[in-house]
């Protein structure tokens, strides 16, 4: 075996806090050998990034290696000083960060920060720095390089941008590049694009890969091996394909049958449905820009939903659906069509007619750490619309918030806590039974579990599904990741540029998709790999 | 002084929170140049309260064999011109300083942030009118505007705190409508509405709550100005009439002696600066605080 060109040895990591060192890793062992791509996987807090930020030196200021090595061609560069990293940074090992929003500074054009990494590293001519720049840009499939080079960050999109950190990533050909979550940002078709891309370029200078994800779908489909951790502990190590078939460790086994893009699951079985819950009737939303102008974020969906059933609304950002969920809760006010509730016309509503009206329906946010007060402890939080329209005494409002809680599976420790002492998952189980704490027919679920590890996400999902069973809701789903559609919805609506361009049964639209964009969508969805495997 | 509690309990939160439980672990984590700004306005405080405590000279009734008598171990300040013991007058002024101090914040706070928060929360029309109204506001120097104030007015103690409270009107509603903005913006504030709340009681429960802490900051901070306003006031002539012994009344008398009897305008000087700092210094830790 030739020698790996990155190798990790039971590295430890602890941050501090307070007068505590609390271990974030332990003992951490892999190798990367050159040409290889090697993925991390794990929940958040499985220390996945800290080991990654430690390979490449950019621990934050409380973070130090207790022990172990990092070596590099077989040289131990953990103890090595910032200064003497600052020689690797880039050149040896580089690094795609997570946020491709955040990643850029918006002050400098693109061609200043692309040709800053070759500045730093010796290059002084700024013809040759300004060609080599439009080369990179180009090399990463930017169209016009040289107005991109003077463009802004804020004038690209979120694929555009994380398309110029992997060329400030690749512009001096490392060895090895950590990419940190690189798509988790972008939507699926934006992310397959994105991924194809660092593929290739791996394949042309035969540089390694340390990919960083939660999602074991996209490990599945671009690593050769698999690193899976869980509490700074590594479960398993193996073979992409190995580990795929026959994970070994109980961890593994449950994050393979949790990832809903590797479940193989058949679809839903029909739900007895009743009459509409909603009718969307030829919805249109417009939003004025200016005196004369209009954007058209919702142009003529139409759709209807039958109680007890789940419906979905699938698109990428920018398709409207954000716009299309506001309106039917009755937050905003649709340029023209029609939306009914249960034969209730929310425009016609005012008022307190319209506030009224909320007991029908309610909205489950996408971000559970900005849709809960932070002031408020998960009791009140609960009990809060009982205290708005029940004519409930304060015992009877407890027992209900009560009952409650117990049924998403919040225990009873957590009733006093304030949302910021409450995991993810916690928290969006606290807003689940907000929504449901005053018996509404309808739940709109906004990304209501995109922003969760798959473990919870699965079971959130569980959880939506036994309630939904059990109290006889209606769903309207929205989402990006036709993954987590397919296992939880009946029918679904494809969203593109705010037109429908596809509606049906789940079944229907998976198996026989009418239009290109939803295969497109459906081609997107990571794991294919393994599901092939299978 | 109920706004001082509750500042208190926001300084003190994070103190408490601390897991360190030695001795020597808590003393490092304190910083002494707010438990010393936290000391100076306690003892002012105490003052107030309770002057006779501090002293046994009548603030009011001089000796006249005894005046303008440098520093000595009886009179630790002096005298001043009447023979009246400079150290009594200020334990004595205190209260009018504070009081002065504590009225004019209070004036500013509530009809700054009820203005602030009106216009952040309703928006369109009131919030155009409320926030031009603010503007004119803060176009007009603030002297100019207290002095017009307390001749509209009258003099007095409580006159010319309320004229210091509404120059500070203006930056309160400035604060707390951005702050306002900020919260109603928020998911939690829209998830309310959509619980079913009225606007009056999402405003109460959500908004107001969740706005406020930067605005108490505010406060703390224009407590320190607002002395040294009213000390301006009284300086001016335009505060609490003699023989009233109000802090910059004292500077404004002292002033005439200042080649004989230095220690009269520097006493009260350095107390009202010392009292303004700490001030300043604890609305640094509220405003962190957070």
């Amino acid at each position: 075996m030739t020698t790996p060109l990155l190798s990790v040895e039971n590295l430890s990591v602890a941050y501090k806090e307070g007068d505590h060192h609390t271990r974030v890793t332990h003992e951490v062992s892999f190798d990367i050998a050159p040409g290889e791509v090697v993925a991390l996987v794990g929940e958040s807090g499985s220390g996945k990034t800290t080991t990654a930020q430690a390979v490449i030196g950019l621990l934050p200021e409380n973070g130090r290696i207790e022990q172990g090595a990092i070596r590099l061609n077989g040289e131990d560069i953990s103890k090595w000083s910032s200064k003497r990293l600052d020689a690797i940074r880039g050149s040896q090992i580089s690094l795609i960060p997570q946020d491709p929003t955040s990643s850029l500074n918006p002050v400098k054009t693109i061609g200043a920060q692309v040709g800053e990494i070759l500045r730093i590293h010796g290059d002084r001519d700024g013809k040759v720095i300004a060609a080599r720049v439009a080369e990179l840009l180009a090399r990463v499939g930017l169209s016009d390089p040289e107005l991109r080079a003077r463009q802004y960050p804020h004038e690209l999109s979120g694929g555009m941008k994380q398309r110029v950190l992997i060329a400030i990533a690749i512009a001096l050909k490392p060895q090895l590049i950590i990419a940190d979550e690189p798509t988790s940002a972008l939507d699926v078709t934006v992310q397959r694009r994105i991924l194809d891309l660092i593929d290739e370029l791996r394949r042309e200078n035969n540089t390694a890969v340390l990919l960083v994800t939660h999602d074991l779908g996209v490990a599945a489909d671009r690593a050769d091996r698999i690193v899976v951790l869980q509490g700074g502990h590594i479960q398993e190590t193996g073979e992409a394909k190995a580990l795929l078939i026959a994970p070994q460790s109980p961890y593994a086994q449950r994050l393979l049958a949790d990832a809903p893009s590797l479940s193989t699951t058949a679809f839903r079985e029909p739900r007895p449905g009743g009459g509409d819950a909603i009718v969307v009737d030829g919805l249109v939303h417009e939003y004025g820009l200016g005196r004369k102008k209009s954007f058209r974020a919702v142009d003529g969906l139409s759709f209807s939903v039958k109680r007890g059933t789940t419906h979905a609304i699938v698109g990428e950002s920018g398709s409207g659906k954000t716009t299309t969920v506001r309106d039917v809760v009755g937050f905003g006010r649709p340029t023209s069509g029609q939306i009914r509730i249960d034969g209730t016309d929310i425009a016609s509503l005012k008022g307190d007619a319209l506030r009224q009206f909320r007991r029908k329906i309610q909205l489950v946010y996408q971000n559970p750490f900005s849709s809960l007060d932070p002031r408020q402890t998960v009791f009140s939080i609960v009990e809060e619309p009982l205290v708005n329209f029940s004519g409930l005494d304060a015992g009877a409002r407890a027992k209900k918030v009560n009952d409650l809680l117990e049924r998403v599976g919040l225990p009873e420790a957590l009733r006093k806590r304030r949302p910021r002492a409450l995991s993810g998952g916690q928290r969006q189980r606290v807003a689940i039974a907000r929504a449901l704490v005053l018996d509404p027919e309808v739940v709109v679920l906004d990304e209501a579990v995109s922003a969760l590890d798959v473990t919870v996400q699965a079971q959130i999902l569980k959880l939506l599904d036994d309630l939904q069973r059990e109290l006889g809701l209606t769903y309207l789903f929205v989402s990006h990741d036709l993954a987590v559609v397919r296992q939880i919805s009946d029918t679904v609506s494809v969203l593109q540029d705010g037109r429908q361009v596809e509606t049906g049964t789940v079944e229907e639209v998976f198996l026989r998709p009418q239009s290109a964009y939803t295969r497109e969508l459906i081609d997107a969805i990571p794991g294919k790999r393994s599901l092939a495997l299978a | 002084m109920t706004s001082f509690a509750s500042i208190d309990a926001f300084t003190t939160t994070p103190a408490t929170v601390s897991r360190t439980n030695n001795l020597f672990g808590r003393l490092r984590g304190v910083n002494p140049g707010l438990v010393l700004a936290w000391l100076v306005i306690a003892l002012v405080i105490a003052w107030a309260i309770a002057p006779q405590l501090f002293t046994s000279f009548n603030p009011v009734q001089g000796v006249p064999s005894e005046k303008l008598k440098a520093p000595t171990l009886i009179h630790i300040l002096g005298t001043d011109a009447l023979g009246r013991d400079l150290f009594a007058r200020l334990v004595y002024g205190a209260a009018h300083s504070l009081t002065g101090a504590f009225v004019a914040v209070v004036v500013g706070l509530v009809a700054g942030t009820a203005l602030g928060v009106i216009a952040g929360s309703t928006g369109g029309l009131v919030e155009e009118a409320a926030m031009r109204l603010v503007d004119v506001l803060l176009s007009i120097p603030g002297l100019l505007l207290m002095l017009s104030i307390i001749i509209l007015l009258g003099f007095g103690t409580v006159n010319a705190a309320i004229a210091v409270g509404i120059t500070s009107v203006a930056s309160f509603a400035r604060l707390s409508r951005s702050e306002v903005v900020r919260v109603r913006r928020s998911d939690y504030v829209e998830a309310a509405f959509g619980s079913g709340g009225t606007f009056l009681s999402v405003l109460w429960r959500h908004v107001l709550p969740n706005s406020l802490t930067s605005v108490l900051a505010l406060a703390a901070l224009q407590f320190g100005s607002a002395i040294l306003a009213i000390s301006t006031l009284g300086f001016l002539g335009y505060g609490a009439p003699p023989p009233t012994p109000e802090w910059g009344l004292l500077i404004a008398e002292g002033r005439n002696y200042i080649s004989t009897a230095w220690w009269l305008t520097t006493a009260p000087g350095i107390v009202v600066v010392v009292v303004v700092l700490a001030a300043n210094r604890i609305s640094q830790s509220v405003g962190k605080g957070r």
